[in-house]
């Protein structure tokens, strides 16, 4: 998310600052608005998200400690407005996987081996294959596409991805290891077939 | 496309791929990983290839960061503070 919106004044929106409160609405609320659409897929209820995320922190602002920047606080109440949608559509199912630690040696099973790199830009970033990138955050299971989508698309440090997740900052990395390597399968099964494509046109 | 089968060592490097990839791990693992990766082709394949995927994610999202004006606006109208909406 963009710096400049720490540097505004916590004085001043602890204090109600209208303007202060707007500048800081302008600079985050494309970052929290993607957030929210990532996790949800549903471009009304990211709205919804968005709205309540600002609602909430414009009443909580005055309280506000400090303990980690505003902008990681409002990732923060926005990933948990976010989640609790998800919850309130799907009864919550805890995943297998959700608390084991990482296991090499079943992560590493049937790994697909395609040097995909090799594939020209123009191929890796088609209108098709940004489709299938976006399809690819979407089948990973929400504990582990949160993670992914606060450090890879939103740019966060472990540190931060774990304050405004509130998990240590161990389990971060392991989810974060976890989806990475299922989206690297994924993207290798759909580009392994657009080589083939390629080496027999 | 083949299936890679793996050795200990392979398996062994896998769990530190991602802090290796973000220039996080701690020198003596990285040596261990370039060591490793030389011989084994499947393992540099696994990693470029994850770091490939990062990349593809990291170019993809930054060109989507604005808010749409319409949901901007009512977000501020929502909070009350539309008599802030910029206009072009």
């Amino acid at each position: 998310m963009t710096e400049s919106a720490n540097t505004i004044s916590l004085e001043s929106l602890k204090a109600g600052d209208r303007e202060a409160f707007t500048r800081l609405v302008y600079e985050t609320s494309g970052h929290i608005y993607r957030v929210a659409l990532q996790i949800l897929s549903d471009e009304q209820d990211a709205e919804d998200v968005l709205q309540e995320t600002y609602i909430k922190a414009f009443r909580a602002l005055p309280e506000f400690e400090g303990r980690s920047s505003v902008t990681t606080w409002l990732y923060r109440i926005a990933v948990n407005e976010a989640l609790m949608l998800v919850r309130k559509r799907k009864p919550q199912t805890i995943s297998v996987e959700e608390n084991t630690p990482f296991d090499a040696d079943s992560e590493s099973e049937a790994m697909e081996i395609v040097d995909f790199c090799c594939l020209p830009e123009g191929e890796l970033l088609s209108s098709e294959s940004r489709g299938f990138l976006d399809q690819a955050i979407k089948n990973l299971p929400t504990n582990l596409r949160v993670v992914f989508v606060m450090r890879d698309l939103e740019g966060m440090s472990i540190q931060e991805t774990s304050e405004a997740l509130g998990l240590s900052e161990n389990n971060v990395k392991t989810r974060l290891l976890r989806s990475r390597l299922r989206l690297r399968q994924e993207l290798s099964v759909y580009f392994g077939g657009k080589m083939q494509e390629v080496s027999q046109r | 496309m083949s299936a890679h089968i793996h050795t200990p060592r392979c398996s062994q490097l896998l769990g530190s791929l991602s802090e290796y990839i973000d220039g996080e791990l701690q020198a003596d693992l990285c040596a261990a990983i370039e060591e490793h990766v030389k011989d084994c082709d499947n393992c540099r394949i696994v990693v470029n290839t994850l770091r490939k995927t990062v990349e593809l994610y990291e170019q993809t999202t930054n060109e989507q960061t604005e808010l749409p004006d319409a949901i901007r606006e009512r977000l501020l109208l929502k909070l009350d503070l539309d008599d802030f909406i910029k206009k072009n």
